[in-house]
């Protein structure tokens, strides 16, 4: 975040925390803590990238973001705005301005539907447009996310998955949005087609200003999408800061972990292998003090009692006892 | 002698009238050394899973292998009775399937899946095939083994589902382990574990490896040659380095460029126009050529013949054809 400029959306000690049910009245026995106390920022073109495991808090931030769940603790603020404040006119408002692109462009489109009209339903649901203004829109989209104009009259199942995702992507640009959330756009793709629709959305950030909050599991992919990225493990962010100074040297011992068990891009790429043992621990029951502790190859006693802060370690910023506070 | 050489392989679907073959596998060869490790790489609809099915005669019923020949350690497969083949998969060569979950029986205990591999190839109490499968949990790193063989699939995480399905496959000691996406449903911290693992058994066991794969950085870190296959032909073929100095296929080059690199993010990624094709439609002469930029009047017209660009690197390609 640079000073002095608000950012698009920002959220402060976001928390979101899922009630376990069991028993015959099905009372409360436990949380998930999917999301613990995480704060970023985005800014108008920029990008955040979020890595992570599954089961990391990842999708529940997206979701959090979208507005598809209400966190439990903290705050999301769009334009400065707290959202909790706002009236149903500003929800609405920002439901146009934030916008999502899944992972599988099978499953969101419905195939009962021409193109034309999985493009304009945002537009009909959300604004009175006529039916030539709704068709200039449609080809308007379609050129921007290049595809021919007659796709409009198609129905999903004559596209590729490649092109599918392009509708979608198009579908989401309809309102004009000023962030994406972007989650695994690329992953059920084949590979010669992403680094097409990658960069399509590189190219259609610079031309329209739009922020992204961009959720992979490709590690590589995410460093080069994005301007910031977040590493989060069992629902904390426990390193966040510029992607390259991130991806090219790790200070968190999961972050550099992670990073080391990315696939080389050539069989002369050899980073020094960390293999993490055992598995993410479950989220409801997350070990106590640093989250990380059991599989961290540097814990200190201290690591299982205390929760270590995020602090600025040489130009990002890092939750672990290994940095001493200053 | 090599452990596995392919020969002219051509597998084809066939429609139920007969009226409409599609070529999934046409005319591949290639071969792997004992302890090698073979990297096959693809898209979706490229014949790379035919491919490996192919391998163990393990294909649908529509599917049928037209030409050319296997040679296993000797043998020539494509002439043994469907007994004899049962009695050579699982044996001596094994494959690990992309899905655990869906490779293993959730109504059987592991132990019981892990010692029914045992029972059927080898003459081993049930007693003893348990002891066995407990000592072969031990051996696929997993915590516990004891009490673990005594659980249920469901009861596991998908990583340590994957480790079983791998401890089924080295449970008979095969020389060949065919992985097709073995780690695609895995996190990344996971994929490295079931990697380092995958590359301890071939060194314990001496087993060699066939990955098949959408993933170049998989074979770039486990494979040490690489068949790379587009629209059900082998366009390119080599060792793994040589291929990625010096790809001679447009296709292979345009693959390996357009992979994002770590903490490199200023650079436009090269991307290939097009999708890859309908395999039951394919263009005409070369598959690649409608997306292809090097694309000449030729490609349109006649599928390229196979050429040697480098020592033992093989190439499809016009441009290089003399």
């Amino acid at each position: 975040m640079k000073e002095g400029t608000t950012p698009v959306i920002e959220a402060r000690h976001l928390t979101k925390h899922f009630p376990v049910r069991s028993g015959l009245f099905s009372r409360p026995t436990g949380f998930v803590s999917a999301v613990d106390d995480i704060s970023f920022g985005i800014d108008t073109g920029r990008t955040l990238g979020v890595v992570g495991e599954s089961g990391c808090g990842k999708t529940t931030t997206a979701k959090l973001v979208l507005k598809l769940e209400e966190p439990t603790g903290g705050e999301l603020l769009f334009e400065g705005k707290n959202l909790q404040t706002h009236d149903v006119e500003e929800v609405r408002l920002y439901r146009r301005s934030v916008q999502a692109v899944f992972q599988d462009p099978y499953a969101s489109l419905n195939p009962r539907m021409r193109i034309s009209a999985i493009i304009t339903e945002p537009l009909i649901t959300n604004e009175r447009t006529t039916s030539a203004q709704a068709n200039d829109r449609v080809e308007h989209l379609l050129d921007v996310v290049g595809l021919p104009r007659r796709s409009a009259s198609l129905f999903p199942h004559e596209f590729s998955g490649g092109q599918r995702q392009r509708i979608a992507i198009a579908r989401s640009l309809a309102l004009s949005p000023k962030l994406l959330v972007l989650d695994e756009p690329v992953s059920a793709l084949d590979v010669s087609i992403r680094a097409q629709i990658l960069n399509l959305l590189r190219d259609l950030q610079i031309q329209l200003g739009l922020s992204y909050l961009f959720i992979a599991h490709d590690l590589a992919a995410v460093a080069h999408m994005s301007h910031t990225i977040a590493v989060m493990y069992l629902g904390k962010i426990v390193e966040v800061g510029e992607a390259n100074t991130v991806a090219k040297e790790p200070k968190h011992p999961y972050t550099q972990a992670l990073f080391s068990a990315a696939l080389p891009s050539h069989p002369d790429d050899h980073r020094e292998g960390i293999v993490l043992a055992g598995e993410v621990p479950s989220p409801l029951n997350p070990p106590a003090g640093c989250r990380f502790h059991p599989r961290c190859a540097f814990a200190m006693p201290r690591c299982s009692t205390e929760i270590p802060a995020l602090q600025l370690v040489e130009g990002r910023e890092v939750a672990c006892h290994l940095f001493p506070t200053q | 002698m090599k452990l596995l050489e392919v020969d002219g392989l051509s597998t084809h679907y066939i429609s139920a009238g007969g009226t409409r073959v599609t070529r999934a596998v046409d005319k591949v060869s290639f071969s792997l050394d004992a302890r090698g490790t073979l990297g096959v790489v693809g898209e979706s609809g490229s014949g790379k899973t035919t491919l490996a099915l192919s391998l163990l005669r393990l294909l649908p019923p529509a599917a049928r292998i037209v030409g050319g020949a296997i040679r296993f350690e000797g043998d020539d497969l494509l002439a043994k009775s469907d007994v004899e083949m049962r009695r050579i998969r699982g044996k001596r060569m094994a494959m690990i399937l992309q899905d655990p979950m869906a490779s293993l029986n959730p109504l059987f205990t592991v132990g019981d899946q892990v010692a029914e591999t045992l029972r059927a190839h080898e003459h081993v109490t049930r007693r003893n095939a348990w002891t066995k499968a407990r000592d072969l949990l031990a051996a696929v790193r997993i915590a516990a083994p004891a009490q673990r063989v005594r659980e249920f699939p469901h009861q596991l995480s998908g990583g340590m589902r994957q480790r079983i399905v791998g401890a089924i496959a080295i449970s008979c000691e095969p020389r060949l382990l065919i992985a097709d996406e073995p780690t695609t449903s895995l996190d990344v911290t996971i994929q490295a574990q079931y990697l380092s693992l995958l590359r301890d058994l071939q060194r314990e066991h001496g087993l060699a490896l066939i990955f098949i794969t959408h993933n170049l950085g998989i074979v770039a870190k486990m494979c040490d040659s690489v068949v790379v296959m587009y629209a059900g032909r082998l366009v390119e073929s080599g060792p793994v380095r040589q291929i990625f100095n010096s790809p001679a296929h447009p296709y292979t080059k345009a693959l390996i460029e357009s992979i994002p690199r770590l903490g490199d993010s200023t650079v436009r990624l090269t991307a290939i126009d097009g999708q890859p094709p309908d395999p039951s439609a394919l263009p005409s002469g070369c598959a690649f050529h409608p997306r292809c930029p090097k694309a000449m009047e030729r490609c349109r017209i006649e599928a390229p013949p196979n050429v040697e660009v480098g020592k033992s690197q093989m190439t499809a390609c016009w441009l290089w054809a003399p």
